[in-house]
C-alpha cells in the first residue's frame, strides 16, 4: 500500500487511460449497431439515429470499468460512494421520470438496460462494501486481505467436491422433492410444465454425459437422435396406430441406429473433427425432416401425434366407448372429477422415471467394464489401445447408448406436445445440452441437474422479458463459464482407481 | 456448357464468401486450437455496419457506387474488428489455459449472444439494400440462354483475390506475420523468444475478423439482403470449408471455400436446392473418411 502511494497520481491516470480506452471501445461497439437503426418497412426515413444510446453505453461502461479497475487496486471507498450514487440516481430517474426529455438524453431510452446500469453499479458498490468490510476484519485478525481473496476460488472447488461428496445423500432427497413436486400446494399448471422441460433437459443431458463426459467425444449434433425418436414415434403411431409405451422402445432403438449409422464412418476422426461432423449430420436430420414434406410433413410438422395413457386409460374428459378414462376408472374406486392437471401430473411423473431411468443406468455402466473402458479411452486413446481396447467399438457404444437415450427423450417430447415440427430441433438445442453437460462440470450427474435449473428452469420463469431473454442467455453461458472454468461442480475424477497399498500417492 | 459456365461463375462467387469466413476459423485454430463458434455472428456484424453505411451514404446522396463501396469497405474495416478483438479479450483470453471445452461453451455464448443482440437492436426483419451495382458483360449466348458475368461478380472475386494477396504477404512477410506463424506452431516457445503472445492473439482475431467483415459486405452487395441470421449459416459452411480444406491450413481455406461454393452452386443446379447442404456436408464426412485432416492439413502425428 505504501508503495503505491508515491506514484499515486501516475496510478490514477492509468486507472484513467484504461477507463477510457474502454469506454472507447465500447463505442466503436455501439456506434452503427445502436446509434443507426434501420427501419423496417415504408418509414418515413429508412434510419433512426440514437447516437445518444451509444454515448450512454460508452460512458457507462467507462465508469463501470473505472470502478472495477479501483476496486482491484483495493480503493473500496470512492467504489462504495460512486456505485451506489450512481445506483440510485438511475433507479430513482428510470423509476419518476422515465420520458423525461433530458432522462432520454443522458440515459437509455428503454427502461432495460437502464436497470442494468443500476444493478451493476449496485453491485460494484456491494463489493466495494463487503471489500471494507473484509479489510477492517483482516486487520483485526492479522491476515493479509489478499489471502482471503485468493481463498475464494479455492472455497469455490472445496464446496464442489463437498456437493459431489453430498452428493450420494443429497441424490436422493432431490429425488423425493422431485416426487413430491406435483402434490405441494404452491404446485400450478406452469410450475409443472417448467418441471417437466427441465427434467426433460436432464435426461438429455444425462444421455449426452455418458458421450462428452464418460467417453469425452465431442458431440454438436445431439438434437439429431432427439428429432430421429420424435419423427420415430410420431410417425409410428400414425402409420401403425401402436401406442406411446410400444413404441417408446422402437424410437430409442431407431436413434440408436442412427447413432450407429454416424458413428461408423467418423468416429476415426480426432475431438475436432468429429465436432464438425457431429454439427453437419444435426443439420443434415434438421434439413431432410424439412424438405422431405410427403413423409414427415416438412415445415408444418406432425400433428395430432397421440398421448400417452395410463396402462391403456386415456386422459381425456369423456371416457371412449365402452372403456374408462383416467378420472371414470379411478372414481370407481375414489370419487374424482376430471381435470386437465391429472395428464400433466401423470406426463412429469413419466418423464422423471425415464430420468431417474438414465441416471441409474449411467451411474451403473461406470462400474462395467465398457464403461472402465470409456473413461480410460477419454484420458488417454493410445495406453488402451495398446492395452486390447478396440477404441472404434467401444466409442460407438458410447455414442449408440446416448443417442438411444436422446430417443426415448425424444420420443416423450413428440408425445407431450402432440405435435413435431423441424424447428425444435435446430442446433441451438444441441448447444443447449452440450452447455448443461460442461457447466454442470463433465462427468459429474448432479451437476448437470443444477445446470439445467439453471438454464432452463430460470429464464422459462422470465418469458416476460422475451426479447431480453435469449441475449441474457447467451451472456449468462460465458459469464458462469468464466466464473468457473471447469464446471459448476467440476470433478473429473475416474470412477475407478488403482489402489497401491505400499506406494506413496501412487495409483494416479 | 452455358449452363455449366454460369453456375461456374456463381460457385465461385459464393466460394470466395465462404473461402474469407474460412481463414478466421483456421487461423483462430491454428494458434489457439479452438473453435471460434462466434466467427459467424462478425460476418454477420460486419454485413449489418456495411448496410448501415451504404444507408447512411444514401442519406447525404452519395450514391456513386465506386465511392460507396470504398467507404463501406472502410468503415466496416474499421469497425467490425473491434467485435472480434473484444470477443477474444472477454470470452477467450481469461480461458486459454482452462479445459478446451469451457472455451467451445463461452464461444457457442457469444454467438447466441451477439445475435440476439443484434436482433434486439437493429429487429429481427429482413432488411433490403437497392442494388448498389448493377450491369455486367455478357460472356455467352445460345439461343435465350445468356451467360453473364455481373459487375458485381468481378468486383467481388477481384476484391476477395486482392484481399487474399495482401494477406498472404501479411503472414510471409511481415513481423506480424511471422510472430503469428511462431504462435500456431507453439505458444510457449515464441513466448520465451520474445513474441508477445497476448498481442499475436488479440491480432490473429482482428484479421480474421477484417477478411469477415469484408466477407459480409460481399455478402449484401451479393444478395442485398441482410438479417440477423445469416451469421449462423454461413458461419457452420465456411468452418466446414475450413476442416474441408484442412483445419489451420491457409491456402487450405481459401481451397475449402471455394470447392463448398462451387458444390453449392452445382448441387442446386443440377439437383436440389433444398438439399445443397446435405450436400455440401456429405463431400465433408466423405473426404474426411480418406483424409482424416482434410485436403491440405498436415498428417496429425500423435506422440506419446
Amino acid at each position: 500500500m505504501a508503495g503505491a502511494r508515491g506514484g499515486g497520481t501516475d496510478r490514477m491516470s492509468a486507472l484513467l487511460r484504461e477507463a477510457a480506452m474502454t469506454g472507447l471501445l465500447v463505442f466503436g461497439l455501439a456506434v452503427a449497431l445502436v446509434g443507426v437503426r434501420i427501419q423496417d418497412g415504408a418509414a418515413l426515413t429508412p434510419l433512426l439515429f440514437r447516437f445518444d444510446d451509444a454515448f450512454t453505453a460508452a460512458a457507462a461502461a467507462a465508469m463501470g470499468r473505472l470502478g472495477v479497475a479501483l476496486l482491484r487496486e483495493g480503493r473500496a471507498a470512492p467504489v462504495l460512494a460512486g456505485g451506489t450514487a450512481v445506483a440510485l440516481a438511475v433507479a430513482l430517474a428510470q423509476f419518476f421520470f422515465p420520458a423525461h426529455p433530458l432522462m432520454l438524453a443522458l440515459l437509455f431510452d428503454t427502461a432495460m438496460p437502464n436497470w442494468l446500469i443500476t444493478a451493476f453499479a449496485g453491485f460494484l458498490a456491494l463489493s466495494a462494501g463487503w471489500r471494507l468490510r473484509r479489510a477492517r476484519a483482516a486487520q483485526g485478525a492479522g491476515v493479509p486481505l489478499e489471502a482471503i481473496l485468493s481463498n475464494r476460488d479455492a472455497a469455490m472447488d472445496r464446496i464442489g467436491a463437498e456437493v459431489q461428496r453430498v452428493a450420494r445423500y443429497a441424490g436422493p432427497l432431490i429425488l423425493l422433492l422431485a416426487l413430491a413436486l406435483p402434490l405441494m400446494p404452491f404446485a400450478d399448471r406452469r410450475l409443472i410444465d417448467v418441471a417437466i422441460l427441465v427434467v426433460t433437459y436432464i435426461m438429455l443431458g444425462w444421455g449426452l454425459n455418458i458421450v462428452v463426459g464418460l467417453a469425452g467425444l465431442l458431440d454438436l449434433g445431439y438434437v439429431a437422435f432427439y428429432a430421429v425418436g420424435a419423427y420415430a414415434y410420431a410417425l409410428l403411431a400414425q402409420y401403425s396406430g401402436l401406442s406411446f409405451w410400444i413404441c417408446l422402445p422402437f424410437a430409442g432403438i431407431m436413434a440408436a441406429f442412427a447413432g450407429l449409422l454416424l458413428g461408423f464412418p467418423v468416429l476415426r476422426l480426432r475431438g475436432d473433427y468429429l465436432a464438425i461432423v457431429t454439427l453437419g449430420f444435426g443439420e443434415m436430420i434438421r434439413i431432410i425432416l424439412l424438405n422431405w414434406y410427403q413423409f414427415t410433413g416438412g415445415p408444418n410438422g406432425l400433428s395430432g401425434v397421440p398421448r400417452p395413457s395410463f396402462f391403456g386409460l386415456p386422459f381425456t374428459a369423456s371416457p371412449p366407448e365402452g372403456g374408462h378414462s383416467f378420472h371414470t376408472f379411478v372414481s370407481l374406486f375414489w370419487p374424482l372429477d376430471f381435470s386437465p392437471n391429472h395428464r400433466v401430473v401423470f406426463l412429469y411423473y413419466v418423464i422423471l422415471a425415464m430420468a431417474m431411468i438414465t441416471n441409474l443406468f449411467t451411474l451403473r455402466i461406470r462400474r462395467l467394464p465398457i464403461g472402465r473402458a470409456w473413461e480410460a479411452l477419454r484420458e488417454d486413446e493410445i495406453a488402451c489401445r495398446s492395452l486390447g481396447i478396440n477404441p472404434t467399438n467401444t466409442k460407438l457404444t458410447a455414442f449408440a447408448i446416448g443417442a438411444g437415450f436422446a430417443g426415448f427423450a425424444g420420443s416423450f417430447f413428440a408425445a407431450r406436445q402432440g405435435f413435431v415440427s423441424p424447428e425444435s430441433f435446430s442446433f441451438i438445442e444441441s448447444a443447449v445440452i452440450l452447455a448443461i453437460v460442461v457447466l454442470g462440470g463433465m462427468g459429474s450427474q448432479i451437476g448437470v441437474v443444477l445446470a439445467a435449473v439453471l438454464l432452463i428452469g430460470l429464464p422459462e420463469f422470465f418469458r416476460d422479458l422475451h426479447q431480453y431473454r435469449m441475449v441474457a442467455f447467451g451472456a449468462a453461458m460465458v459469464a458462469i463459464m468464466l466464473w468457473r472454468p471447469a464446471g459448476l461442480l467440476a470433478h473429473r475424477e475416474p470412477t475407478m482407481r488403482l489402489k497401491v497399498p505400499a506406494a506413496r500417492g501412487g495409483g494416479t | 456448357m452455358e449452363y455449366f459456365t454460369q453456375q461456374l461463375i456463381n460457385g465461385i462467387t459464393l466460394g470466395a464468401i465462404y473461402a474469407l469466413i474460412a481463414i478466421g476459423y483456421t487461423m483462430v485454430y491454428g494458434i489457439i486450437g479452438m473453435i471460434n463458434f462466434a466467427h459467424g455472428e462478425v460476418f454477420m456484424i460486419g454485413a449489418f455496419i456495411s448496410i448501415i453505411t451504404f444507408l447512411l451514404l444514401g442519406l447525404f446522396g452519395i450514391t456513386w457506387a465506386p465511392l460507396a463501396i470504398l467507404v463501406a469497405l472502410l468503415v466496416t474495416m474499421a469497425l467490425t474488428p473491434l467485435y472480434g478483438w473484444a470477443l477474444e479479450r472477454i470470452a477467450y483470453r481469461p480461458l486459454r489455459h482452462s479445459p478446451r471445452l469451457a472455451a467451445l461453451i463461452t464461444a457457442i455464448g457469444m454467438s447466441i449472444f451477439l445475435q440476439n443482440y443484434v436482433q434486439l437492436v437493429q429487429g429481427a426483419r429482413i432488411k433490403p439494400l437497392q442494388p448498389v451495382v448493377t450491369g455486367g458483360i455478357e460472356i455467352m449466348r445460345r439461343d435465350d440462354f445468356v451467360v453473364t458475368l455481373s459487375t458485381m461478380q468481378i468486383l467481388i472475386v477481384v476484391l476477395t483475390v486482392t484481399l487474399m494477396a495482401g494477406f498472404t504477404l501479411l503472414i510471409q512477410r511481415t513481423a506480424l506475420g511471422r510472430a503469428q506463424r511462431a504462435c500456431e506452431q507453439d505458444l510457449k516457445m515464441a513466448a520465451l523468444v520474445g513474441v508477445d503472445v497476448d498481442r499475436t492473439i488479440a491480432l490473429t482475431f482482428v484479421m480474421g475478423a477484417v477478411l469477415a467483415s469484408v466477407a459480409g459486405l460481399i455478402f449484401l452487395l451479393h444478395y442485398g439482403v441482410v438479417d440477423f441470421h445469416i451469421g449462423f449459416n454461413a458461419g457452420i459452411k465456411a468452418f466446414t470449408a475450413a476442416v474441408l480444406g484442412g483445419i489451420g491450413s491457409l491456402p487450405g481455406a481459401m481451397l475449402g471455400g471455394l470447392l463448398i461454393g462451387l458444390i453449392e452452386a452445382f448441387w442446386s443446379a443440377y439437383f436440389s436446392v433444398e438439399y445443397k447442404d446435405v450436400a455440401a456436408f456429405t463431400v465433408l464426412i466423405v473426404v474426411l473418411i480418406f483424409r482424416p485432416t482434410g485436403l491440405l492439413g498436415k498428417p496429425d502425428i500423435e506422440k506419446v
